[in-house]
C-alpha cells in the first residue's frame, strides 16, 4: 500500500485495527472523536467489537474485561476523559492485563479547553491511579510514528501483561499527513494467553482475573512483581532519538509535537551557525535517562520544551544529575510554540540572558 | 447391604473452598443456586462469572467457573467487554446493592439498555456488609444503620427498587425478584436464575434477578430474627415476582 492521506485521530484507528486489535470501547471527548467514529464503521467491516459506552468509566472497564478474556482491547481518550479511566488503568496494571489507550491530550486542568496540550505527562508517567504501577508509555511525533507505534503496541501490552499509552497531542490527532501502512515494526515474542479468564475450560482448570491481595506479604510480593517488570522496561525499552547532538553546544529535550516543532527550531540555529541538538524521547515511561550519558562535554546548556508548565522537566533534571543547567520553555494553555519561540529562547541562553 | 443413594451433594459449580461469609447471610444459599443452575443447565464450562467489591470480592474462590474480579460496581461493565468479545461464553454478574444500585447504578443500567447478553444476580441486604454496616439505597425508611443511626429518613431518600426500575428499561429481557427465606422460596429462586441463565443461552438479552437477602450481623439479631426481618419489612416494600418478561408470547 503506497501513502494515503489521512486525519491522525483515523490513521491511529487504521493503526489499531492493523495491529489485530478484537475490540473497541469508548465514550466520545473532543479532539479524538474522529478515532471511534472511524472504528464504529470499520470494527464491524472487520469483524470487530465496537462499543459506544455509557461513560469513560464504563469503557475502561470493558477494555478490562475484554482484556480479562484474552482478547486486544483499545480504548481512546484525552485528558479529562483519561483522568476518569485511572480506575479501569490500576486494575488492569493490578491484574496484569494487556491493552491500548491512546490520550489525544487537551488543556486541563478541569475542563480546560480542548486545543492541544502536553499537559497529561504526569498523570501518564506517574501511573495515573491508585498503586505503585506504571504504563509502557509511547509518545510519538508524527503520524507515521503513531501508526507504526499503534501496531506495535498490542505486541508491547501483550508481552509485558501491563497497559500501554499513546501520548499524543490534539495536534497530531487532528492534522492530516500522508502515511503508509506498510513499515515493519519490532516483533516480540508473545506467550499463548493460558491465563485469561476466557471461558473455555475444554482443557485447563479455572482462571481468575484479579488484583485483591488481603495478605500484606502476599500483596508486596505482588507489587515487587510489578516492579520487576517495570525495572526491565527501564533497563531495556528505552526509546528515544539523539538529533544533531554531535558537537552541540546546546541540547533541547523535547517530545511529541513540541519535538517535530524543535526540529525546525535547530535547522534555524543552524542557519545562525548554532549547533542544537536535541534529545528526543519516544518512551516518556520509561523516561530515557540513558540518552543523558551519551552527551558530549560540548553540551554545555539543556533547554526542556514542553506544551506544559514544565511537568517533563522534572524527569530531565534527574537524568541530567546536576550535570549541566537546565532551562525550561512552555507554553499552555493550547498554544503550541512557534519554531522561532524557541529559537530565542536558544539564543536567549546562549547569550547569557536565561539562567538557569 | 441397602443400596444408599445420593440426595445432596455440593454442587460441582463451586470450589472446595471455605467461603468468608458470616453465619446466618443467605450469600451461601444465592451461591449454591447460582452453582446448580449453571451445572443443570451445563453451562459450567463456558461461564466467566464477575465478582465485584462487597462481601462477595471474593468469591472468584467460591466458584469452580472461570472468574474476573472488578471494580466497584463496574461488574456490568466487565461483562460487556468480556461477552462482546467471547459471545459464546455465558456471563454473570455478582453484586450487592452498594456495589450495583449506589456506586454502579450508571453500568447496571446501561448493560440493560444495550440488552447485554448477560445475568446479573442482584443480592439486595439493605445495607453496606463488608464496610461494616453503613446506609445504602436500598436501606429501609426507618432502619438503623451505622451512617443513618436514628434510622433512615426522607431526607436521606426513600429506598430504591432495582428490579421495577430495571424493568422499565426497553432492553431488558427478563427481572424477577425473589427470596430465599424458606425452602419453597429457595426452590422458586433457582427457577428464577435457570430461567435467566436459559434467556442469555438463547442469546435473547439482558436478565437480573434480585435477591432478598439477610445481614444478621450488620443488622444487629440472630440469623433466625433477620430472615424474620426481611419477611416482614423487605418483602412488603420489596415485592417478590416477575417485573418483565419480553420472552412471554413468543413459542405460543
Amino acid at each position: 500500500m503506497a501513502k494515503v492521506l489521512m486525519k491522525g485521530n483515523e490513521a491511529m484507528a487504521l493503526a489499531a485495527i492493523k495491529a489485530g486489535c478484537d475490540a473497541f470501547y469508548g465514550y466520545p471527548i473532543t479532539p479524538q472523536n474522529e478515532l471511534p467514529e472511524y472504528l464504529s464503521k470499520h470494527m464491524a467491516l472487520n469483524g470487530r467489537v465496537f462499543v459506544q459506552s455509557e461513560s469513560e468509566v464504563a469503557a475502561i472497564n470493558m477494555v478490562y474485561g475484554a482484556a480479562g478474556a484474552g482478547a486486544r482491547a483499545l480504548t481512546s481518550s484525552s485528558s479529562p476523559g483519561i483522568a476518569l479511566k485511572q480506575e479501569g488503568i490500576s486494575y488492569m496494571a493490578g491484574a496484569e492485563l494487556p491493552g491500548v489507550i491512546i490520550n489525544v491530550m487537551r488543556g486541563g486542568p478541569g475542563l480546560g479547553g480542548i486545543q492541544p496540550s502536553q499537559g497529561d505527562y504526569k498523570q501518564i508517567t506517574r501511573g495515573g491511579g491508585n498503586g505503585d504501577y506504571y504504563l509502557y508509555s509511547l509518545a510519538p511525533e508524527s503520524l507515521q510514528e503513531a501508526v507504526d507505534l499503534i501496531k506495535e503496541s498490542f505486541d508491547i501490552a501483550d508481552y509485558f501483561r501491563n497497559p500501554v499509552m499513546i501520548a499524543v497531542d490534539g495536534l497530531i490527532g487532528q492534522m492530516m499527513e500522508p502515511v503508509t501502512f506498510d513499515n515493519e515494526t519490532p516483533k516480540w515474542e508473545l506467550e499463548p494467553k493460558t491465563w485469561a479468564a476466557d471461558g473455555d475450560r475444554s482443557n485447563r482448570e479455572k482462571n481468575v482475573i484479579n488484583s485483591l491481595y488481603l495478605d500484606p506479604l502476599m500483596l508486596e510480593k505482588h507489587n515487587l512483581k510489578l516492579k520487576a517488570k517495570y525495572d526491565v522496561m527501564r533497563d531495556k525499552h528505552q526509546r528515544y532519538e539523539m538529533i544533531n547532538v554531535k558537537d552541540a553546544e546546546i541540547v533541547i529535550v523535547a517530545y511529541g509535537s513540541m519535538a517535530r516543532i524543535a526540529r525546525t527550531s535547530i535547522e534555524i540555529l543552524e542557519e545562525k551557525g548554532i549547533k542544537c541538538g536535541m534529545i528526543r524521547p519516544i518512551t516518556i515511561f520509561p523516561f530515557p535517562d540513558k540518552a543523558f550519558r551519551e552527551l558530549q562535554d560540548s553540551v554545555k546548556n539543556i533547554l526542556v520544551v514542553e506544551m506544559s508548565t514544565g511537568q517533563m522537566l522534572e524527569d530531565v533534571k534527574i537524568a541530567n544529575e546536576c550535570e549541566r543547567p537546565i532551562h525550561f520553555y512552555g507554553r499552555v494553555g493550547g498554544i503550541v510554540p512557534e519554531a522561532e519561540e524557541v529559537v530565542s529562547q536558544v539564543l536567549k541562553i546562549i547569550g547569557g540572558e536565561d539562567n538557569a | 447391604m441397602p443400596k444408599s443413594k445420593i440426595v445432596y451433594e455440593r454442587s460441582e459449580g463451586l470450589s472446595l473452598m471455605d467461603n468468608s461469609y458470616c453465619p446466618g447471610c443467605t450469600h451461601g444459599i444465592i451461591h449454591k443456586l447460582v452453582a446448580e443452575s449453571l451445572v443443570e443447565l451445563e453451562l459450567l464450562e463456558r461461564t466467566i462469572g464477575i465478582s465485584s467489591v462487597g462481601c462477595s470480592a471474593l468469591n472468584y474462590d467460591f466458584f469452580s467457573c472461570d472468574m474476573q474480579q472488578a471494580p466497584h460496581g463496574r461488574a456490568p461493565a466487565v461483562a460487556t467487554g468480556i461477552k462482546r468479545v467471547r459471545p459464546n461464553s455465558i456471563i454473570f454478574t455478582y453484586q450487592g446493592d452498594g456495589d450495583l444500585a449506589s456506586i454502579g447504578i450508571a453500568e447496571a443500567i446501561h448493560a440493560a439498555h444495550r440488552s447485554e447478553n448477560i445475568t446479573i444476580v442482584f443480592v439486595n441486604n439493605a445495607i453496606y456488609g463488608m464496610t461494616g454496616g453503613q446506609m445504602s439505597p436500598t436501606t429501609l425508611l426507618g432502619q438503623k444503620t451505622t451512617t443513618s443511626p436514628d434510622g433512615r429518613t426522607k431526607a436521606q431518600g426513600l429506598p430504591l427498587r432495582i428490579a421495577e426500575m430495571m424493568a422499565t428499561i426497553p432492553g431488558a429481557t427478563y427481572v424477577e425478584r425473589v427470596s430465599v427465606h424458606n425452602p419453597q422460596h429457595v426452590a422458586k429462586a433457582k427457577k428464577a436464575l435457570k430461567k435467566a441463565f436459559s434467556i442469555q443461552k438463547e442469546n435473547k438479552g439482558f436478565t437480573l434477578i434480585e435477591f432478598i437477602s439477610t445481614c444478621p450481623v450488620n443488622w444487629g439479631m440472630t440469623p433466625k430474627d433477620a430472615v424474620d426481618w426481611a419477611v416482614d419489612n423487605m418483602i412488603p416494600y420489596y415485592p417478590l415476582g416477575v417485573f418483565k418478561d419480553a420472552t412471554v408470547g413468543e413459542e405460543k
